[in-house]
């Protein structure tokens, strides 16, 4: 049915009251919503999770000819139940910018030149083939993301790491997620959340460590305000390193200088224990004690190798740590009164309060990122608040299929769909499963992301495929990685949607289809798989990067691994990549029950979703009373001894303040998407450094002049913003990464977590002048 | 030929009065929330002098508490 200028502008209409509804009433829903559609004229309305952050809000999508016209929030989905933020609202506009790549363009002659997408499948194919003979297997690389769909991420590591046989898999979840994943392995020996959303539902505290929900997570920062609204002795806590719209919203918000959260952890669980309000029986019964080694280094250096020792430790000696970190002591590093850390501490400690703990890039950006996220779980194993509705320690992903892609998947160098590649049995099983002989597969990791970038500027890669992500934006330490990517004997080829700083080094551009221009899956910070069917075709001969692989695999010589026909490839490789987790602690949803659902967790088993993992009562495969640690072999949680160590850089006489960088509400990641989209673009057109008004003083800046941010590797002159809409304390400025125009990760430190490789973003030295 | 949206909050206990009142006036498409107490109304008229009638007509309705607007569009 066509649909008239009127009749859209009706549905407009409607669609903006059911929006403001929607924040005004968190969890409204609409019955009669589907009739005033179809009675205003031809939309049908199709479900899809956001394309944006880790939550996994279930959207509709209003396509009418060919076209997505309109989008809400789907009120049959539990995670948003109708509710969508400023990004999901203005979603389907990504499609549509004037500038979208439609044709595949080869660089020649140092110019980028349509060219048609078969020749430039063909080109793809050969350069590898080249750079494998000349070069050795080793040479060869892939780049994507926690944005690719399940099944990109699934060919991706199948024609790498079972077929070409290299382990140079890596995606951009490893500079946002890495530490979380080292924390669960470490600390419970499975990756992803014990808990989820239903968690907010039901706690009486919240602390969020270092996390801007009200910016990034605000649909899930509305349910938190929307229980407390109900239930009037909720409180949240926010303690972070600056004052954002998170704390304003907050019952408290209390400061920590930067990395000192280490400290703070560790004093929480001395007053804990002080206090006698450790959970005797729980500790008994569930836990046992670990250290490692200290003094752990940053990764700055090339080649840079750590591997921890992990040894046994009693309660006894953990209490005999913690002696150091006293409120008082703590107080005095940290900067957080010992009040405050001993009220914190009573909060976690009080039998009758049923406590969350949120976080996300300010624990997991941290050099010592695992470290931290061992920590906040070492409060809840004390007093026994896991795994129970409304007692999680949480760690939220930044984006869509972070968990479902790359964590799941296992698009990382270390990792297969399941195991390690280190693990001979996963190695056998992948081999099976994948139909490649076990040899294939190579034992031994690569190189992790900042090391792969360092690998190509040294000439150890010399061809990398980057899909979805712009690491000519996001790389820190950016001046030498762009300079790396441009030398001569370098063949990169970018699979994307839009111009952007990475086109620049790219020797070939793959037009991508996006979102609901493709099938596909995503998996979000709640173990939450969800389906979206195509709903459009994508402009030009964009084309999805799943089949932009089966095409090049099969170029390579590897039809039989890649036998799929376009009609169904999508299910098949679901299909075939469920076979993976086919046990009770990851069963997963079939295709047609994805198809049909918004969203369904793992484990799934026997019909029945998992909200709790590890306690029996919620998760068939914990077994016995009270609770099944069952990733570890002793069925036990770890208390890791871990102590606070000093950030890789921190300020001096010549670099005085502190640098944080991260992202803000209206635009994600990048900016390459929402600033095509007009709304988003004019509420926040460019980067700004967030300066304290003490600082800002003592230095003649006032709001809106021009300031240039300097450190050791690089300088970028962008305007100052005072009381704005975060403030940080005075010693720190902050500054967002979303515009391509201010590239603040050429001021950033490539230092990470030795554990998790995963570099922090929030701590580096700059000095501030006026430009 | 102006079209506005509206949040339309009932007097405590009459959504479903005003679901009828609403639906029953000319130009006017009125839609219940399941789980909360109000409507959304959109309203369509050909010109500003019919838009001004419905205006006074919603005014005189017992059953509407407070109208919130939401979206607004006409052709000039």
């Amino acid at each position: 049915m066509d649909i008239t200028r009127r009749a859209f502008i009706k549905t407009a209409a409607a669609q903006s009251a059911v929006a403001a509804a929607a924040v005004l009433f968190p969890g409204i829903s609409f019955g009669a919503w589907k009739n005033l559609d179809t009675s205003s004229g031809g939309i049908e309305w199709k479900k899809a999770p956001c394309r944006f952050c880790g939550t996994g809000c279930g959207l509709l999508v209003g396509v009418s000819l060919d076209r997505a016209v309109a989008v809400k929030g789907d009120p049959n989905c539990s995670v948003n139940k109708g509710l969508c933020c400023v990004k999901g609202y203005h979603s389907i506009q990504i499609l549509y910018g004037n500038d979208r790549y439609r044709k595949a363009l080869v660089r020649k002659n140092g110019e980028l030149v349509e060219t048609p997408i078969q020749e430039a499948l063909d080109l793809v194919a050969e350069k590898m083939k080249e750079t494998i003979k000349d070069h050795g297997k080793d040479a060869v690389s892939i780049y994507g993301s926690g944005q690719w769909s399940i099944p990109d991420g699934y060919a991706a590591s199948k024609l790498f790491k079972g077929c070409i046989g290299t382990n140079n898999v890596e995606a951009n979840a490893r500079l946002c997620m890495a530490s979380a994943v080292t924390g669960f392995m470490t600390s419970f020996g499975l990756d992803e959340p014990m808990g989820c959303y239903d968690d907010i539902d039901h706690a009486d505290v919240f602390v969020t460590w270092g996390n801007n929900m009200a910016e990034m997570h605000p649909v899930l920062f509305s349910r938190m305000l929307a229980n407390r609204k109900t239930k009037t002795h909720v409180k949240i806590i926010d303690f972070a390193t600056r004052t954002t719209r998170t704390s304003q919203a907050a019952d408290k918000s209390i400061i920590f200088s930067p990395q000192t959260d280490l400290a703070v952890a560790n004093a929480i669980c001395h007053e804990i224990i002080r206090n006698k309000w450790v959970n005797e029986d729980f500790v008994e019964k569930h836990v046992s004690f670990r250290k490692g080694k200290t003094n752990i280094g940053y990764g700055t250096e090339d080649h840079f190798k750590f591997t921890d020792k992990e040894e046994t430790a009693d309660f006894r000696e953990y209490k005999a740590f913690l002696q150091d970190y006293t409120p008082e002591k703590v107080e005095k590093i940290s900067g957080v009164p010992a009040k405050d850390i001993k009220y914190m501490a009573a909060l976690y400690g009080d039998p009758d309060k049923k406590v969350t703990s949120f976080w996300c890039m300010g624990m997991n950006q941290h050099t010592r990122g695992t470290w931290i996220n061992n920590l906040v779980y070492n409060i809840h194993l004390l007093v026994g608040k896991i795994s129970t509705p409304g007692n999680s320690p949480f760690s939220l992903t930044g984006q869509p299929s972070a968990c479902g892609t790359v964590r799941e998947v296992g698009t990382l160098t270390h990792k297969l769909p399941h195991g390690v590649v280190a693990n001979e049995t996963a190695r056998k099983l992948a081999a099976e499963i994948w139909q490649v002989p076990v040899e294939n597969i190579d034992p031994k990791p690569s190189y992790h992301t900042v090391e792969m970038f360092r690998a190509l500027d040294r000439g150890d890669i010399r061809f990398m495929w980057i899909q979805v992500t712009n690491p000519m934006v996001t790389m820190p330490n950016l001046k030498r990685y762009r300079k790396g990517a441009q030398k001569q004997g370098r063949f990169i080829v970018l699979s994307e949607i839009y111009p952007t700083p990475t086109s620049d080094i790219a020797d070939v551009i793959l037009p991508s289809a996006l979102w609901v221009e493709r099938e596909g899956f995503f998996g979000n910070s709640e173990r939450r798989t969800q389906h979206n069917e195509q709903m459009v075709p994508p402009p030009g001969d964009a084309m999805c990067n799943t089949w932009q692989l089966i095409e090049v695999a099969r170029r390579l010589g590897y039809e039989k691994q890649f036998p799929w026909i376009r009609e169904a490839y999508i299910e098949d490789i679901w299909n075939e990549y469920i076979q993976f987790h086919d046990n009770p602690k990851h069963r997963m949803a079939s295709y047609k029950e994805l198809k049909a659902r918004s969203g369904v967790q793992w484990p799934f088993v026997d019909g029945m979703e998992t909200k709790w993992r590890f306690n029996p009562e919620y998760d068939p495969a914990a077994k016995g009373d009270g609770f099944d640690f069952y990733g570890k072999p002793d069925h036990k949680a770890r208390i890791w001894i871990r102590p606070y160590e000093p950030a890789a850089e921190f300020p001096d006489n010549e670099y005085p303040l502190w640098l944080n960088t991260g992202r803000i509400l209206e635009h994600w990641h990048t900016g390459s998407m929402t600033r095509r989209v007009p709304i988003l673009h004019k509420s926040a057109p460019a980067s700004y450094v967030e300066i304290n008004p003490d600082d800002a003083g003592a230095l003649g800046v006032t709001n809106g002049s021009r300031v240039k941010v300097s450190s050791r590797r690089g300088s970028v002159v962008m305007t100052a913003s005072i009381n704005g809409r975060g403030l940080p304390p005075k010693g720190m400025v902050f500054v967002p990464f979303f515009d391509e125009n201010h590239l603040i990760n050429e001021v950033t430190l490539d230092a990470f977590c030795p554990i998790s490789k995963q570099p922090d973003y929030k701590k580096c030295a700059v000095r501030l002048e006026r430009a | 030929m102006p079209v506005f949206s509206y949040l339309a909050y009932p007097v405590q206990g009459a959504k479903e009065e005003l679901f009828n009142d609403l639906s029953a006036l000319d130009y006017c498409e009125a839609m219940q929330a399941e789980n909360k107490e109000v409507l959304i109304l959109v309203t369509d008229t050909p010109d500003e002098k019919t838009e001004k009638a419905l205006q006074k007509q919603l005014k005189t309705l017992k059953s509407l508490q407070s109208l919130g607007m939401t979206f607004g569009h006409t052709d000039q």
